[in-house]
């Protein structure tokens, strides 16, 4: 791709030893609470924490030396915020396991174990995100086929209204997770070939250029994908999500704003149908609207949050302190609601921060990224995360309806937080390629074959 | 593609600006109102499981909370349940009534003046504590109320007890029976709790009501005293003068004679002050009551503190009342003796005892002497406040006078202690219908420098022969006498 000289002189940092400095705090963190879980409800530091800690401290070690290894140029924040976040919701975990005699926890760090694995191994395979841009299609199939698999019968499963699960013997899966991931590669790897012909311009409309009518078929596509998701898995969330993810990518690739106008009125169109012919989509809307209608029955758990989030108050009752057992799936969905309680307004908005941290650290890969395809990767990863905490959050807060999505890094959940952690490992990889200081490659990004039907590009790449 | 990268980042800060703020909104300005929320079980659970404060009269406390080893950390205790219940009303899962409802903010620990307790509780990692609330009952008068009321009234009966500090306006003591035992209904049990409030709530007798402060009933011949005021005060009759009598009378309209019941010392046309109260003329009073008028008599009544509440301490407290509106003469002769539709609770009348006795000045009456820190650390004492003059202490002067005089030869002989004056005034209100009347009785001593006032109200005793004289006159003076030793 054509560059800017001067841009390709700076030189960026390693800052290994500053990710390192950081990875500690999120120890701290993450250690520390979990002692202070056992304090709060005990009176005493648990006696696991040197098996426990020791455990945790390798596997963001483990981490580290990986990054360093093979991604040295990687973006320094991201893996010291994810170890926080992880580490934190561990602990809350392990709260919520004391109140209710169950066993999340141990659960949750045998994932998280499965998910620095795969990102060790996703780290060591992907050399170059852009091996992924060959895969397009294969990738659309594969994740088209994972959203489908909840809807056979034997294997798939329904849970709390919503059927989005899988069950293999002993193990659950939701595959929505993973596809979440895969259609990511998808979309960029098919928009970063079609982006200019999706960008030609349409017909004008009161200050939006709306696209052409023959465009609209991939939008189209995604649209009805998403319906079938909110109508048959009953997922609000999901297809939310996924159409939200669509659109931003679609916006980024062809820079027309029309594309959000559009689409917008698209989903906005297909989720009021929703609320009237769906019984589950309307319920979730009337529970939102008014949780105090049925506050013992369909607005319980959202009553519950509510009042556990005001108990909390500015600083929590303590770890340990609090009530979380009383909100219903406190330790997945609802995670945030329980750490609201016990820590108060200061660590949510810490949260959000870190939450925060991750988007932007996401965006910025994306803006320095030296290729479209990585681009819209870091994009819709960022993305995926920013939408998929503010459904999450903004449901249990009552900003938005609930919808049945997992807290990333926070939420008990194995398929949630494998997928997550392979997320930041693809995050990783494009930044460290973007900040690499000699480009390895330069236009060897698009396949010929693909590249043929391509219009050809006069403006700069870097508009 | 970098200009769209841009406009996501902002978009992407406002979402996260608008988690925050809502969470914000949330955990800081809505948390108050959620936290206040009725179907709020967390609030509620935690508050019923804190180490509440005592609530204590003289040294010892009538309610605290002990350690308990079910899921509630704390039980609350009521150590003398029958004697008290009445004052301290009851803590139960959720709700409160009584003191344990008007001094929750107290005794919960979330009173504003405990503030700097709960930071040290903070920084020694203790749970903080409520505070205590000190009251001014006398245990002694609070005894010898209970007991005198239970053994005039029966076990069966109904009525109350109100003594007050007439200098201050402390309430001495304050008895309602039938009473209760708080420990049934704050019981961890909730199933039994539950039980136990069902059968008090579908009693016919109302043993939750505390009807000091809750039960108006007709004054009757206690009301005189409100009467005679007015007279004294509008300076149109002189405790020497003689007042207008007779064995019967029959006011302007339509409406019943009003005679004395047999009581001939009121037969002449005209006696004097003394012997209208001594013997508790209806038809003197009645002849007052309409020469004086009816703003006359509603202002005076209105300055011992009828049509207006001004008891803070407990919780749904109720006003007495003087009837307002253009009464006709034939009603308001008979509200010059307490009928027709004068009522008063038994508090009302021991306020007006108490200003009679305190040279004509109402006192606020009041129940919380002090409260304290969870260390019986004073945080605030309560000052006696004066609420109002009601009387020239000139009037009220001449007004002890015949209410000594009642004691001393009239019908409230009973309420007599050898050795102190004692002024006090009977009074048996009629209900009609057959229904047996309500008996009352009001009393100060020693009159000249009054430590103590009481109203004694009777509205059931079944199997006794009702009169003010005869059942609340030893009440009352069992009071006076544990109060004065």
């Amino acid at each position: 791709m054509p560059n800017n000289a001067g841009l390709m002189g700076f030189v960026h940092r390693r800052r290994r030893g500053a990710e390192l400095f950081l990875l500690v705090l999120a120890l701290v963190v993450g250690v520390g609470a979990y002692a202070a879980v056992g304090l709060g409800v005990d009176g005493e530091v648990p006696t696991n924490i040197l098996g426990y800690g020791g455990w945790l401290a390798a596997l963001v070690v483990v981490a580290h030396v990986v990054v360093r290894m093979v991604a040295p140029y990687a973006d320094p924040v991201l893996l010291p915020v994810v170890a926080a976040l992880n580490g934190l919701g561990l602990a809350i975990i392990r709260r919520i396991d004391v109140a209710e005699d169950t066993s999340n926890a141990d659960n949750q760090l045998m994932f998280m174990t499965v998910g620095v694995a795969l990102f060790v191994a996703a780290l060591f395979l992907i050399r170059d995100h852009r091996l992924l841009g060959r895969y397009t299609y294969t990738l659309g199939l594969v994740s088209l086929g994972l959203l489908v698999l909840p809807m056979l019968p034997g294997i798939g499963n329904e849970v709390n209204g919503a059927r989005i699960w899988i069950a293999l013997g002993p193990l659950s899966f939701q595959p929505g997770e993973v596809a979440k991931v895969l259609l990511v590669f998808t979309f960029a790897g098919y928009l970063v070939v079609h982006r200019d012909a999706l960008a030609l311009a349409g017909r004008r409309l009161l200050f939006i250029d709306l696209p052409r009518g023959r465009d609209l078929g991939p939008i189209l596509a995604m649209w009805g994908i998403s319906l079938c998701i909110l109508i048959l898995q009953k997922d609000l969330g999901s297809s939310l999500l996924f159409f939200g993810l669509f659109l931003v990518m679609l916006y980024v690739a062809t820079e027309r704003a029309g594309w959000l106008f559009v689409g917008s009125a698209m989903f906005l169109g297909g989720a009021a149908a929703a609320y009237v012919f769906v019984g589950h989509v309307g319920q979730r809307v009337d529970i939102w609207l008014d949780p105090w209608a049925d506050p013992d029955g369909s607005g319980y758990q959202l009553v519950q949050s509510l009042y556990g989030f005001a108990w909390g108050g500015l600083i929590g009752q303590g770890l340990g302190q609090g009530v979380p057992d009383r909100i219903p799936e406190s330790h997945n969905d609802f995670i945030l609601a329980a750490i609201g309680e016990e820590l108060g307004l200061t660590a949510v908005i810490a949260v959000l921060l870190l939450y925060g941290l991750i988007v932007e650290r996401a965006l910025r890969a994306a803006l320095i990224c030296r290729d479209g395809f990585g681009k819209l990767v870091a994009v819709g990863l960022g993305s995926v995360i920013a939408l998929q905490v503010f459904v999450v959050v903004g449901g249990v807060t009552r900003l938005v309806p609930l919808t049945g999505l997992t807290t990333p890094f926070l939420s008990a959940g194995g398929s949630s937080l494998v997928a997550n952690w392979v997320i930041v490992a693809i995050l990783l990889r494009i930044s460290d390629q973007a900040r690499r200081p000699l480009p390895a490659l330069t236009d060897q990004d698009e396949d010929p074959d693909e590249a043929k039907t391509q219009v050809v590009k006069v403006v700069n790449d870097e508009r | 593609m970098n200009k769209p990268i841009r406009a996501i980042s902002t978009f992407c800060l406002l979402l996260f600006l608008a988690l925050m703020i809502n969470v914000s909104y949330l955990q800081f300005w809505a948390a108050e109102d959620l936290n206040e929320h009725p179907g709020n079980a967390r609030v509620a659970e935690a508050a019923f499981s804190r180490e509440r404060g005592a609530i204590i009269v003289g040294r010892d406390p009538i309610a605290r909370s002990v350690e308990s080893d079910d899921r509630y950390e704390f039980l609350r205790k009521y150590p003398k349940p029958w004697l008290y219940a009445n004052v301290t009303g009851y803590l139960q899962f959720a709700s409160q009534t009584g003191l344990e409802r008007s001094q929750n903010e107290i005794l919960s620990g979330e009173d504003p003046r405990l503030f700097v307790n709960r930071l040290v509780d903070l920084v020694r990692n203790e749970t903080n504590k409520g505070g205590n609330v000190l009251l001014t009952l006398d245990p002694e008068a609070q005894e010898a109320a209970y007991h005198a009321l239970e053994a005039a009234v029966g076990p069966e009966g109904e009525g109350s007890v109100v003594a007050i500090e007439p200098k201050t306006g402390k309430i001495l003591a304050m008895v309602s029976l039938p009473s209760y035992d708080p420990n049934e209904l704050a019981t961890h049990d909730f199933e039994a709790a539950g039980e136990a409030y069902r059968a008090l709530e579908d009693d016919e007798r109302e043993p939750l009501l505390n009807r000091a402060i809750q039960t108006r009933l007709f004054p009757g011949s206690t009301f005189k005293i409100v009467t005679a005021a007015a007279a004294l005060d509008s300076g149109d009759y002189a405790v020497d003068d003689l007042v207008p009598s007779g064995a019967t009378y029959q006011p302007n309209g339509v409406g019943n004679v009003i005679d004395n019941e047999g009581r001939t010392a009121c037969d002449a046309e005209k006696i004097t002050f003394e012997t209208a109260m001594a013997w508790s003329c209806n038809t003197a009073f009645a002849r007052m009551a309409v020469e004086l008028g009816e703003d006359a008599l509603r202002e005076q009544a209105e300055e011992f503190g009828f049509n207006s509440d001004s008891f803070d301490d407990l919780p749904s407290s109720v006003e007495s009342v003087f009837p307002t509106g253009d009464l006709e003469d034939t009603f308001l002769a008979q509200t010059g003796f307490g009928q027709f539709e004068v009522q008063a609770t038994p508090l009302q009348m021991a306020m007006v005892a108490a200003a009679v006795a305190n040279r004509g000045t109402l006192m606020k009456p009041y129940l919380v002497e002090e409260v304290q820190s969870a260390e019986y650390e004073t945080l605030e004492t309560t000052d006696p406040e004066e609420l109002r003059s009601a009387i020239g202490a000139g009037a009220a002067q001449d007004l002890t006078d015949l209410l000594v005089a009642t004691v001393d030869e009239g019908t409230a002989n009973v309420a007599a202690i050898p050795g102190l004056s004692v002024a006090g005034k009977t009074g048996t209100a009629q209900r009609g219908d057959g229904l047996p009347p309500y008996a009352w009785f009001t009393s100060f001593a020693p009159a000249e420098n009054a430590e103590v006032a009481v109203a004694v109200m009777i509205q059931e005793a079944p199997g006794k022969d009702i009169s003010g004289g005869g059942l609340g006159g030893p009440v009352a003076k069992a009071v006076m006498e544990a109060v004065l030793q």
